[in-house]
């Protein structure tokens, strides 16, 4: 099977190379029938890479370790769906994975616009597919997922423990659904710029997938935080890390985007901003993948040794240099066809919207690229830390957050004087009162920021409840409908209005969530035995017991021995809460007979598995580190491995290896080390996850086709139907 | 409003007010900045009161807990050659620390020893341990 998904990964090169040349040879020769070939192409591509990744999912479920990709990141003992998922944790697969969601959603884009854009289309087919040879080039002459040795060996390394986790199942593909979403506007970008049609059509065709690609990158993100957070024991959801940063910068592009493409569909106005913004986010797209590839930079993401750094360089390279020459040899055609009316205007709030976050982009790019940068004026490599990050995000997140309040608010072209009073006076008094707020009943006044942004949440949150309320009141008198009926009507007449808005409060609610988490949180690390105690805020946390379990994997990760602790919180003598944080050891490659017990139990360091107890409140987190990576009862291991099981007649070898560390489990309950403990009392961090919550629930409002277009859809169909039957007649 | 004159005025004071933003950037970053070596650089080129931020590969059977939650490690160049140096760490020690693996460390030089800033350890991903291609 390993030689068909060679052959596919040829026949996949091959049609993505066919398909650009048909595609421009019809585009130039004006021959339709090149054309839909060149698209056809784009549906074969689907169907080749699919069977592709059918292949090579196969051989991870089915553990077929002659692979060596399977052989590298999985084996008999990892769980069934973390092997599904091992697929995209090496380079290679994460390749194959990249390239087929592209095919996925190139091939839908496509289909959408075979009615449309046709002097567009070619173009974008061939850019697309250009995408596509780029990465099927990699797999095939690279890094194959394909290669194979023989003999296979008799078990794999196995998933590395910190990945079997929910998140490896949902978080990379949604990060790579979200880069590969923005070839799509890229694409079409560039077939405008081509053809010098640059209307607001090729915006309106692409505006759901650049919405995707935003809402995708922006979940994503978010998943990453999260997983970091909860279950890699790093304490923290985001450390401005060049891999992370490379996520969030096609993402701030993208919301700028999303905000100016408005203004040209409605006055015809920043149209080399908004082509700038499309093929800007693209590129930073393709520079986080290839950040991750290239190991130019320190991250703690990067991949060890990846040799894919040059032609992502010349990828990027030819990215930029084309994207700058269609802009400036474009620009007569791309002129505004309005000027901007008054300065108080939602043009005005929008574009500062924009400056606001190409700049906070800047920032970042700057920060993460500043190793190279240093290196380039000074010859010494040097990095800047968060606190410089935090010096420039800070005040831009806090603009930005004034500027979603006021941008729902204010009129389009010029604002009046009334229209300021009638709008403004509601959210401005809530963000008074939660001013008073923050200085009298809740204790925020020790940070000055946090009490800056609860306000500007609070005034952005009141606005855009006033905006729902007002419409909701038309509604209800204008449709005479029930309330509930009115609401979702009004939604569904307007959904990407109400989804941006939804997608607005969501958006506050993280950074509230953010603010809050960073400004209060306390934290300790302390060694204690059981009995001891620690305050961390204002909780008190006893260590009063030891646990230790083997092969019944409390967090079905596949460890097979768990050793942990429980600690009892209160808060002012009152229970609160009970913590069992936990260190999960693994096998070395599979559980074999004869095996020592160490090999059980020492494949990989020791996972910790964070305990968490979160409200809306506050979260109480805590970790064990593992001590060094091992068994901290070595001695008894050591000891068990000097056992030999093929003198124990009449028994299983690996149920004896078992019941060995039965034995050191049930030692450690009983006799347990001091163990060091991070813990953690940070207030509101739930609200980050249901903020990004509530930015999905905007972002599919406001992606989910409107009535009227579903209509017109239908009508189309039922015409071309009827036209056909005539035609017949 | 849109007279070409305002139009232009407007454009400069947007670019003057850009300039002076991206200086004060580039003055901040590279007065705040820490350099970023690897050990082998460390030995060769610091000095101590100076803060780094050190990168490389821990030394296996180099980690040895000591009393005060000090956790010392040998840490050597990413590339496997060249000098390595013991870390003094204090703090929270992510999942992913162990031998062999790569990690980023800040702090400074004294005694010839990299004594660390309390939880300013970050390690590598793990999903991005790739194997060097044979031959490499």
């Amino acid at each position: 099977m390993a030689f068909a998904g060679r052959i596919a990964l040829v026949v996949a090169l091959a049609v993505t190379l066919y398909g650009i040349g048909a595609s421009l040879y019809g585009a130039r020769r004006g021959r339709r029938d090149w054309v839909d070939s060149g698209r056809r192409s784009v549906y074969a591509l689907v169907v080749i890479l699919t069977v592709a990744m059918a292949i090579l999912e196969a051989a991870f479920l089915r553990s077929d370790f002659s692979y060596n990709t399977v052989a590298n990141t999985s084996s008999t003992t990892t769980p069934f769906l973390y092997r599904a998922a091992a697929l995209w944790s090496s380079q290679e697969g994460s390749l194959l994975l990249w390239v087929w969601l592209l095919s996925i959603w190139a091939s839908v884009a496509i289909r959408m616009t075979r009615n449309r854009l046709r002097d567009v289309v070619p173009y974008a087919t061939s850019v697309l597919l250009g995408f596509g040879a780029f990465f099927t080039m990699l797999l095939v002459f690279f890094d194959s997922p394909f290669t194979q040795t023989h003999p296979a060996p008799v078990d794999g390394a196995g998933l590395e423990p910190l990945l079997r986790n929910p998140s490896m199942l949902i978080h990379p593909p949604m990060l790579y659904s979200g880069y590969t979403f923005f070839t799509i506007p890229f694409a079409f970008a560039v077939g405008a710029l081509i053809v010098r049609r640059v209307d607001a059509e090729w915006i309106r065709v692409t505006r759901r997938f650049a919405l995707a690609s935003w809402l995708f990158l922006g979940i994503g993100i978010l998943l990453g935080a999260h997983w970091s957070y909860y279950d890699l024991g790093w304490g923290g959801y985001w450390g401005w890390d060049a891999v992370e940063n490379a996520a969030l910068m096609p993402w701030l592009i993208s919301t700028a985007f999303l905000h100016s493409v408005m203004i040209q569909e409605r006055r015809g106005m920043l149209k080399v901003w908004n082509a700038s913004l499309v093929l800007g986010a693209s590129t930073l797209a393709i520079v986080g993948t290839f950040l991750v590839r290239s190991g130019v930079l320190s991250s703690i993401h990067a991949f060890g040794a990846s040799t894919l750094g040059v032609p992502f360089v010349i990828l990027i390279g030819a990215m930029v240099a084309g994207s700058v020459y269609l802009v400036i040899s474009r620009r007569a055609v791309l002129r505004s066809e309005h000027a901007l009316d008054s300065l108080v205007s939602r043009e005005a709030v929008f574009l500062l919207n924009n400056i606001v976050l190409v700049g906070l982009c800047f920032v970042i790019f700057w920060g993460t690229f500043f190793p190279l940068i240093s290196k380039a004026a000074t010859g010494t490599s040097a990095t800047v830390a968060a606190p410089w990050f935090d010096r420039y995000t800070v005040p831009l997140a806090l603009a930005l957050v004034f500027l979603s309040g006021v941008g729902p608010l204010i009129a389009w072209r010029r604002a009046t004087l009334a229209n300021a009073i009638r709008n403004f006076t509601l959210p401005l008094a809530a963000a008074a009162l939660m001013a008073i707020l923050a200085f009298t009943v809740v204790p925020l006044h020790s940070s000055p920021t946090t009490v800056v942004l609860f306000c500007g949440a609070a005034f952005a949150v009141s606005g855009i409840g006033q905006e729902f309320w007002r419409g909701w009141r038309a509604r209800i008198a204008s449709a005479h409908e029930s309330a509930p009926v009115a609401l979702l009507a009004m939604i569904r007449r307007n959904r990407r209005r109400y989804g941006g808005y939804i997608a607005h409060v969501g958006i506050t609610v993280v950074l509230v969530g953010v603010a809050a988490s960073s400004a209060f949180q306390h934290e300790q690390t302390v060694t204690m035995g059981v009995g001891q105690s620690v305050h961390v805020g204002a909780y008190t946390e006893r260590y009063v017991a030891a646990t230790g379990t083997v092969d019944s994997d409390p967090n079905h990760t596949g460890a097979t021995l768990t050793l942990g602790a429980v600690l009892r919180v209160t808060r002012g003598g009152h229970y609160v809460t009970t913590l069992t944080p936990s260190d999960g050891f693994y096998p070395a490659a599979g559980v074999m007979p004869g095996a020592a017990v160490s090999s059980l139990i020492g494949g990989q360091t020791a996972v910790s598995e964070v305990a968490l107890d979160s409200s809306p409140r506050r979260d109480l987190w805590a970790a064990i580190t593992p001590p060094e990576g091992q068994l901290p009862e070595s001695k008894l291991v050591s000891r068990a491995d000097r056992i030999d099981p093929t003198n124990i007649p009449g028994s299983d070898q690996v149920a004896i290896a078992y019941r060995l560390l039965r034995a050191i489990s049930a030692y450690y309950r009983h006799h347990p080390p001091p163990v060091t403990f991070t813990l953690l009392a940070s207030p509101l961090v739930m609200w980050i996850w249901i903020g990004g919550l509530i930015v999905l629930g905007g972002g599919l409002v406001a992606i989910w086709p409107a009535p009227s277009a579903l209509r017109r859809r239908a009508h189309a169909r039922s015409a071309a139907i009827v036209a056909q039957e005539l035609g017949r007649a | 409003m849109s007279s070409p004159r305002k139009r232009t005025i407007r454009l400069v004071v947007c670019l003057a007010i850009a300039v002076v933003l991206a200086s004060g950037l580039i003055y901040t970053s590279f007065a705040a900045s820490d350099p970023a070596l690897s050990p082998s650089q460390l030995l060769r080129t610091g000095h101590a009161g100076q803060i780094y931020q050190l990168t490389g590969t821990v030394v296996q059977h180099s980690v040895r807990n000591r009393a005060g939650g000090v956790l010392d490690f040998r840490l050597a160049d990413r590339s496997g050659g060249g000098r390595s140096i013991v870390v003094a760490y204090t703090g929270s020690v992510p999942s992913a620390f162990a031998p062999t693996r790569e990690l980023i460390v800040t702090g400074q030089v004294r005694g010839g020893r990299f004594l660390a800033q309390p939880n300013s350890m970050i390690t590598k991903c793990p999903s991005k341990y790739t194997a060097a291609p044979a031959g490499e």
